[in-house]
Parts: structure tokens; sequence; C-alpha cells
């Protein structure tokens, strides 16, 4: 392809606080039709916004998330503009002035390659309610007849985020939504649920040619409603304005619409103007000041942020990329396995026992694994305690049984029973000794050629031992004394 | 500052106000002698004046986020012009927002 | 009052038979709530009698029709709202009624607040009571009209740019402008958001003075009240004026208003010195902007806060062919001629390519009144100035727009500074066009958040001079 595609996003994100940005009412998704109202969101007159604390605090967290800058002052600007759904006919948002400024977005592909995607600013602002359009047939606002609104929704808080065109494929596009939901989860903002609502996102694609530094004509696109589409209407459009460009035909600017069902771009009529939002400062609200201290405050209690567990899991750990990704993307099971890890140093083998023995104890019992009776720290000791080869793997996975019922530490209970496996070279070759011994037969076989005698006398010599010998110790010896 | 880009017609359409042909003559007339009244504000100099944003000097007034309860629909629907069952019905909407 | 000489629900029944009486020629009142008057005076009798106080027991409130009072029509003196039942209660309506006044009937305005002689208004006529032939002012018309009549003890009424002082001055009475964000504007329907102010206006100072200290304070539904102790005002009033110095205004020379107006605020001046004041000139240099500011601002603002009347949820509705056509003819068929042109200017100040030349320039302007105020403050406690340019004056006088605005002259810059400002009766004359005696009022602003000197002040100054007294109302003459 001779063109490069040059794509930006801009998402809107609920936050999920209790209540809604300026005032009470419950925000809640699901609810039944125009029950969650009240005069404020319903923009009756005489109501006033008071807003939200913890919508503010959210957006504080998301800023420090993506590394934007959050200035002293911010403020709320109205952004008027008349639509059935929006309760004042203006829009409480921030223009000049918003909570953060800047940003990047790091995320990873398929292969594990780490790019980049810079943010111009993440804002703060209300939702509208929504409309339902009737009498077309298909729910499509284009011929309906009159439409049925639903205020649930007006005034939830939402987080815009706007990115740079820095986005060269869908791959990357949808790359970069993926860490987006995945990282305003890790830090408890939103649900980030594209079904539900709580995660939006428009498309604005251009392409050139190779090399050129000048921008296309660019198009919008709107309502995809899942990773799935996203990645198939930016491909679409790409194609779409390629093949245009080929034959020498103009990039209209317009906004385009995606039709999920039939695979394409749909122009949307534009018939109106743009819109002169008439920006100016909310005079119902005041402004806020951020200080350095409240932002330290705010960066002290955030939790691991993806793309680190990303970095030091891939490099540091050697993870793949698949491995890494499903531990990132259960952060209950990462936080359970972060913490073991400091315990045990062992990265690889405590990964081996927390999706594995240790998730399927979990599962079988119905536990989510922060509600574990065996604790991340225990578990760490029991995979030091393997690696120190203290303990065969097999001991482990019945002291873990063990530990899961309740039985307490593992350096506990191996004390208590003497479990500790010997590699002690006396000890080792006495058990090794007795059942050579008592197996004469078998070692003529083996000396004769039957070669597959090895595992009976290696079994022969575990028993032996109440499986306490360290195999490796006995595999040596054993080849050692048989002589091969 | 002159009045005489004043588009009545083009301003009532932002503000979604249907006028008649004499409101917007008549408006256009009282409204450019209110510009020209209010030209005078070009002889302050305000080049180093910061605009007042508040009167009053707040920051960061903010409420906890705490739920409370929501009006009774009953009463708030009973009130609209026309209304649909559970929802707020309005005509046809033509155009996106 | 509190159940010593009648109870409450005497005083009400007394009240509403006045209005009965003398509604049909002041037409102070948009809805009369007969039934819950007598209701909610029955209530509060009975917990005097279980042994509650209120400050404010049994007084009979008039309250602004841009107020909301749950269960009430509150139409704002517009058909937009005609019909429209307010779901909540004002916050500072709400402090009213805790402190146990009773709504008597919700006053007629100027349509939205808009206009300074509650002409403007959709829904009624209201006559000044002392010259049923004059307007009571505005926009809070119907809340000075109401008290002059003894409709009413107190009203609230509410002021942007002198709606509560320009009427109070026009009917002989006190109408009270607090400090910006003193009084929370949650549930006031708002016209200019940076300059909306709940007020009273009273027959007294002192009556002032109780429903302010019953309504100050900081609301958690209004971010911007402020959230700053209240010194109570009622039981700081003054008898004299030694060692207060009180400012008069170069700018506001008042001999251009005339000679017998001129003769009023000059004796009025004497009068504050005889009382202990010492007299000093200050400037306000930006006084002469105060209106091209104010032209600006509050209809930008305006144009915004009555966006939401579109016929959707709540109001008229006038159908179409869709939903923008319903909005355009239900605006069109709700509001009136001032409304619109100060949306339409609105709109205009605040659209792409005019937004810094004029929204941003006044509020930049806004800023020079400001600090002229506070440098003037720095020489004088007070500042003393005429409420209005005028006594009331005839109805259908002042046709063109911008004579009307000319009204605020004087009280505008007080306004744009967020300063607490009142009017206090001063005198009378006998205009020109008319024969009866009309009354003035004289105008005492204060620094920010200075209350208690400024009501301590004005109270000292009506209980020397009783002008109020002297002359009375035409009802009194005509109502038998």
């Amino acid at each position: 392809m001779k063109y490069e595609a040059v794509i930006g996003i801009e998402c809107h994100v609920e936050l999920k606080t209790a209540s809604k940005m300026f005032c009470g009412c419950a925000n809640r998704f699901g609810a039944e039709p125009n029950t969650l109202i009240c005069p404020v969101c319903l923009g009756m007159p005489g109501a006033l916004p008071v807003p939200n604390a913890a919508a503010i605090e959210y957006m504080i967290r998301a800023g420090l998330a993506f590394q934007a800058a959050i200035p002293e002052y911010s403020k709320f600007d109205r952004k008027n503009y008349f639509y059935p759904d929006m309760p004042k006919n203006y829009q409480i948002s921030q223009y000049d002035m918003p909570l953060t400024q800047g940003g990047v977005v790091r995320y990873w592909l398929e292969d594990g390659t780490l790019r980049e995607c810079r943010l111009t600013r993440i804002h703060l602002e209300e939702d509208t309610g929504k409309s339902t359009h009737a009498g077309s047939g298909d729910g499509r606002i284009a011929g309906s007849s009159y439409s049925l609104v639903d205020f649930n929704r007006a005034g939830v808080p939402l987080m815009e985020c706007v990115s740079e065109p820095d986005l060269r494929s869908a791959e990357e596009a949808v790359g970069f939504l993926e860490m987006l939901r995945r990282t305003l989860m890790a830090i408890g903002v939103s649900d980030v649920k594209m079904e539900e609502g709580s995660l939006r996102c428009d498309a604005n694609v251009s392409i050139r040619p190779v090399g050129s530094e000048a921008y296309g004509t660019k198009t919008e696109i709107k309502n995809m409603n899942s990773f799935r589409s996203v990645r198939r209407a930016i491909e679409s459009e790409i194609a779409r304005q390629s093949a245009m460009l080929d034959a020498g035909e103009r990039i209209v600017q317009e906004t385009l619409g995606w039709d999920e069902a039939n695979g394409t771009t749909i122009s949307m009529r534009s018939k109106e103007l743009a819109h002169d939002y008439r920006y100016f400062p909310d005079p119902d609200l005041v402004p806020m000041e951020i200080t350095q201290e409240r932002v330290a405050a705010v960066r002290a209690k955030m939790p691991p942020l993806p793309i680190e567990r990303f970095e030091r899991y891939t490099r540091e750990y050697g993870f793949n990329v698949k491995q890494a990704t499903q531990l990132i993307d259960a952060p209950e099971i990462a936080d359970f396995f972060d913490r073991s890890v400091t315990v045990s140093k062992q990265p690889q083998q405590t990964q081996n026992f927390v999706l594995g023995d240790l998730s399927r104890l979990a599962n079988e019992s119905g536990t989510p694994i922060q509600q574990s009776p065996v604790t991340p720290e225990h578990l760490g000791e029991l995979v030091a305690l393997v690696e120190s080869k203290t303990i065969n793997s097999k001991i482990a996975k019945e002291l873990l049984a063990r530990m899961w019922a309740g039985e307490g530490s593992p350096k506990s209970i191996v004390e208590r029973e003497g479990l500790a496996q010997t590699s002690d070279p006396a000890a080792v070759a006495r058990f090794v000794d007795e059942v050579l011994a008592a197996n004469a037969a078998s070692v003529e076989e083996y000396r004769a050629g039957k070669t597959n005698v090895f595992g009976f006398l290696v079994g022969a010599v575990m028993k032996s031992s109440r499986g306490k010998a360290d195999p490796a110790a006995v595999n040596a010896l054993l080849r050692e004394r048989l002589g091969g | 500052m002159s009045s005489e880009n004043l588009d009545i017609a083009y301003v009532a359409k932002l503000a979604r106000i249907a006028l008649t042909d004499d409101e917007v003559a008549r408006f256009g007339a009282q409204l450019g002698d209110l510009l020209g009244h209010v030209a005078t504000l070009a002889d302050l100099d305000l080049e180093s004046i910061p605009a007042t944003a508040q009167v009053v000097e707040s920051r960061n007034v903010v409420r906890e986020d705490l739920e409370r309860a929501s009006l009774d629909r009953e009463t708030v629907l009973s009130g609209a012009p026309q209304r649909q069952g559970a929802f707020v019905r309005v005509p046809r909407i033509i155009g996106q927002a | 009052m509190n159940g010593r000489e009648r109870s409450a629900r005497e005083l009400i029944d007394a009240t509403l038979a006045r209005i009965e009486n003398v509604e049909p020629q002041v037409g102070a009142y948009l809805s009369v709530l007969e039934r819950e008057a007598r209701e909610r005076a029955d209530a509060l009798d009975k917990r005097i009698a279980a042994g509650e106080r209120f400050p404010l027991a049994g007084v009979p409130l008039a309250v602004k029709d841009n107020l909301v009072l749950e269960g009430t029509v509150t139409t704002c003196g517009s058909r937009m709202l005609e019909r429209w039942v307010a779901p909540y209660t004002a916050s500072a309506v709400q402090s009213m009624l805790s402190a146990g006044a009773i709504p008597v009937g919700k006053a007629n305005m100027d349509e939205f607040a808009m206009g300074s002689s509650c002409e403007n208004s959709a829904l009624g006529v209201t006559r000044n009571p002392y010259d049923l032939e004059r307007v009571p002012g505005g926009s809070s018309g119907g809340s000075a009209a109401s008290v002059a009549a003894h409709e009413a003890t107190i009203a609230l009424g509410s002021d942007t740019g002198g709606s509560i002082r320009e009427p109070a001055a026009f009917c002989n009475l006190v109408g009270f402008k607090p400090t910006y964000g003193r009084i929370s504007r949650y549930g006031l329907i708002a016209f200019a958001s940076s300059l909306d102010q709940i007020g009273p206006l009273t027959r007294t100072v002192e009556d002032a003075a109780l429903a302010y200290d019953a309504m100050a304070g900081f609301d958690p539904m209004d971010s911007t009240s402020v959230d700053r102790a209240v010194e109570p005002t009622a039981g700081a009033l003054r008898e004299d004026l030694r060692g207060v110095r009180i400012g008069v205004v170069k700018q506001f020379d008042t001999h251009k208003l005339g000679a017998d107006i001129d003769d009023v605020y000059d004796r009025a001046l004497h009068d504050l010195e005889a009382l202990g004041a010492e007299i000093v000139e200050v400037e306000l240099p930006t006084a002469d902007y105060g209106l091209a500011t104010y032209y600006l601002i509050a209809p930008a603002e305006c144009s915004s806060n009555l966006a939401r009347f579109d016929g959707v949820r709540y109001g008229l509705r006038v159908d179409g062919a869709d939903v923008a056509e319903m909005n355009e003819r239900s605006r069109a068929a709700g509001f009136g001629p001032e409304v619109k042109r100060r949306i339409l200017i609105g709109t205009y100040a605040l659209s792409s390519g005019y937004y810094d030349a004029y929204y941003v320039r006044a509020q930049k302007a806004r800023t020079l009144v400001a600090r002229d105020f506070a440098k003037a403050f720095e020489s004088c406690d007070l500042i003393a100035a005429p409420a209005a340019s005028s006594p009331a004056f005839r109805f259908k006088s002042k046709s063109d727009p911008y004579s009307m605005y000319l009204m605020d002259y004087y009280t505008i810059p007080m306004s744009l500074a967020g300063l607490p400002a009142l009017s206090v009766p001063c005198g009378w004359v006998t205009p020109e066009d008319g024969k009866r005696p009309m009354p003035l009022g004289l105008q005492l602003t204060a620094p920010l958040f200075a209350e208690r000197p400024l009501l301590a002040a004005a109270h000292a100054y009506e209980r020397a001079t009783t002008h109020a007294a002297k002359h009375p109302t035409q009802i009194a003459e005509v109502a038998r």
C-alpha cells in the first residue's frame, strides 16, 4: 500500500461514581426510564449544578495514569447547542482549561511491540440523556417520525479523551483502545463497557502518500459499538479512501456512520451548519484549584498500571505476550502474583502455580482469588521451597492443597512433618543402594539393555523414601550406579 | 465593534426563536441601537485587565459522591408537554447533535 | 408575634381580606395562595402553642414569581411557564418558611426578571399603590406593590441590575440586595447567574434585617453561595452615624436629574451629616460604562440560561414538523419581546467572532468597576447615591428599550461588583406629568460582606427622617 493511514481517536468514558456529576441522582445503568432524575439533571428552572468530588479525583488518577499534566487551575465552560436529550440545551464541559493536558498512552500490539500514542487532553463533562427514535421501523434517526427521551443518563460524569493522530493502522487503534480500557479499569474509574455505553468512541481517519508530511482530508467515523467494529470500520475506511485517491477522486470531509450489519460506512446527512458552541465559563460553578500536594496524594494511592506490569513481565520475567496479557487482564490475579513473586523471586514458577493449581482450587470452590485462604506470601514461600529443592514439585502440589484447607504456611507444615526432601548424598545413596539390592533382577534387565526399567527403579527409590528423595539426585546416582 | 454585522436572522436560528419579518426588522434596529451604545467600551484600555471570572473568590466548591433520592417520575412526566409511557416524547430530530 | 398579640391565622386572614379588597386596583399577585396560607398558619399556631418560637412567626410573605415554591404555579411572568407547577422549593424560600413566614401569593414581575417597570409581564398589570397610573418599578414590581399596599409584610424579590432597589424606591419601601453569594440562588429561576441575588422588600429596615438574617448563609445546593460566617444584622442596628464616612460619587451628579429631585438628595446628605456622618467625595471613573458592561454580560448569560425553555420537558410547547421547529415556535410564542431581544443580543455577544470583542471585553470592564469601588471604599465606609434617576413614571412612557435600560444607571455598578446595596425612602417629588407626590429612594452601598454596617446605617437614617410615613397610598382613598 502506497498510502499511510493517519488515525486519531476521540472517546467518551462514563465514570463509575455513585452519583451523577452535578447532582445526587444515582449513576446507574439499566434503571427504569426517567427514574433517576431531579431538578438539576433535568435542567428545571432554578436548579444549579454542584460538582462531584469523586469525579474530579478520578480525572486526576486518569491524568496520572497517562502521564498527563495536571494544571493548577481548571474550570467548567458551557457548550451551547440545542438537542432534546440535553436538558439545559447546553452541556457543562471544559474548553480552554481542562483538568489534564497532554499525556501518552503506551500500548502493545499482539506481537509484543510497544507503541505510543500521544493524548491532546482529557477533560470532564456531563453526559446527555438518551433518545430512541420511533416510526421508521429500524430505530434509526433518519426516517423516524418521533423520538422518546430517557433522562436517566443525563448528568452522568463523562471523561472525554482526545488522542493525537499518532495511530497508523486499525490494529494500532484497537491496541490503543484496549490499553485505554485496561488502564481505566485498573485505576477503578470506569467499567469501560462499550455494550453498556460506558465507553463510546469515534475515529478520525485520513490517508497520505507514504513519506508525505502533510495531512490528508479526514473523515469522522461514529457508531462503532465494539472493538471489532472499530477495527473493521477503520480498515473499511482506509480501503475506501485509498480506492478513491487511486481513482483520482477527492476525499470529502464528512461524518460517517458505521453500519455493522453491512460492513460499510454511510454518510450521515450534515445539512446543519457547523455548530457555534459559544463556549463561556459557567457562572454557576467556581474554578478548581488542584495543588501539587493533592496530586501527590492521588499518585501515592495509584495501583500498578498495566503498561508497567507488561514491561516487567515481558522484559524482566521473560513471559510471552499472551502470558503477560492474560495475567494483566485479570488484575486480582496479577496483584496476587506480584506479591508472591516478591517472596519467591521465581516469576515463571510462580505464574505456573498461580494460573495452574491455585486457580484450579479457586475455581473449584468458587472462591475469588482475593479471598484465597492461601496468602500470596505463602504461595511465594512454597515456590521458594521448590526452587531451593527443599521439597519436590509433587510434594509441593500436596502442600498447596493442604494450605488451601487452612493448615498454615508451607514452611511450618514442612518442619512439622519433616517433609523436607533429601538431597543429602549419603541419605540418597542409602535409598538407592537399598533398592538396587532389593531389585537385582531389574538391574540385570537394565544392564542387558532394557532401559525403560530405569523409570521403575526411580519410582521405587521415591516410594522407599516416601517421596522425599530429591528426584534429580536419585536420577544422577542411579545412572552412576548402573553404569549407564 | 460595529452593528452592521448583526445578522438577526442568523442569531435567531442559533437561539432557536422563530421571528416574523417584522420582528427581524424591529429587533435588528433596536439591537443595532444597543450595540451602538455599548460601543463605548472600546474607549477603555483593557489590555492588561483580567476578565472577572467570579465576583466572589471561591475555589473547589464540591459535594461528596453520595446518592440522594430522585424526583418521582409521575410528578415530572405529568408536567411534560407530551409523554409516552415512561418517556418524554418529541417530534422527530433532523440532523445530528 | 409568636402568638402574643394575634394568632398567625388571624394575621393571615386579615391579609387575605386586604388582598381581596385591593388587588383589583393593584394587581400585585399572579396567584394568591389562600388555602395554603391558611393551612400553614394553622400549623404554625399549633407549633407556637407547643412552645416553639420563630423569628418571623406568621409574617405574610409575598414571593416573586421567579422563586420556586413546591406545588405552586411559578410563571416568571411569562407565557412560557404560565401553567408550570414547581416540584421543589427554593432554598431561600425554605429558610423563610422555617423562620415562620407564610407565603400569601406569588408576585407579578417583568418577564424573566427583564425590565424596570413590571410592564414586561405577560400575565398581568401591576400598579403603583401611590399612583395607580404609574408603574411600580421592576422587575420585582409585584413584590414592591404588595408590601406598599399592605398585602404582605415582607416580599421576596430578586435583583440583577436594580430589580429590588428601583421598585422599592418607586413604592416607598426598603429594598435590599445583599452581597452576591450571601443568599442561595437555588430555586431562583436564573436570569444572569453572576449577577442575580434574592433580597427582601419591606416597610422598615429592621424587617429587611430580620429577613436577611433568616436567609443568608452557605447552601450546598448552590456552589456560588459563599461559605462565610453570617453576622446577624437585626440586633446591630444603630441610631446615629457618628464615625461613618459616606462617599458621594462625583460621576453621579444629581443636578442632572432636575431641581426637585436634586433638592431631595441634597437634603438627604444634610440629614446624614446631622446624624454624625462625614460626607466625602469619591470617584467611580468607570460608572458611565456600567450600562454597556451590564447589557452585554446579563443578556449573554441569560441567552444560555433560557435555552432550557424549549417545549420538551416542561412549559409551553407549540408543535412543529420536527424538534427544531417545535423549539423555535414554542420559544416564539412563550417569550415576550424584551426577553427575545436580550436572548438575541446575548447570543450574538457570545457567538464566534464576537466573543472576545463583546463578552470578554465586558467582563474586563467589570473588573475595572469592581476596582473603582474598592478604591472608593478606601476613603469611605458607605456610598450614597440615588436609587433611580426619577420617581415612578407613567405606564407606556418609555417605549424605547434603551430609555428603559437607563433606569438601571445608578444600580448596575453595584451589581457588577457584587456589592451589598439597599434603597431606603428619602423624600418625595411631584412629577410634572402627575398630581400625586411620589417617593424617591436613597441608595446606600457597602463593601463586600458589610451587610451589618449597611443595615445599621440605613436604620439610623430611616428612624431620624421618617420620610416613608409622609404620604398615603392612593388605595387608601379608593378602596372602600
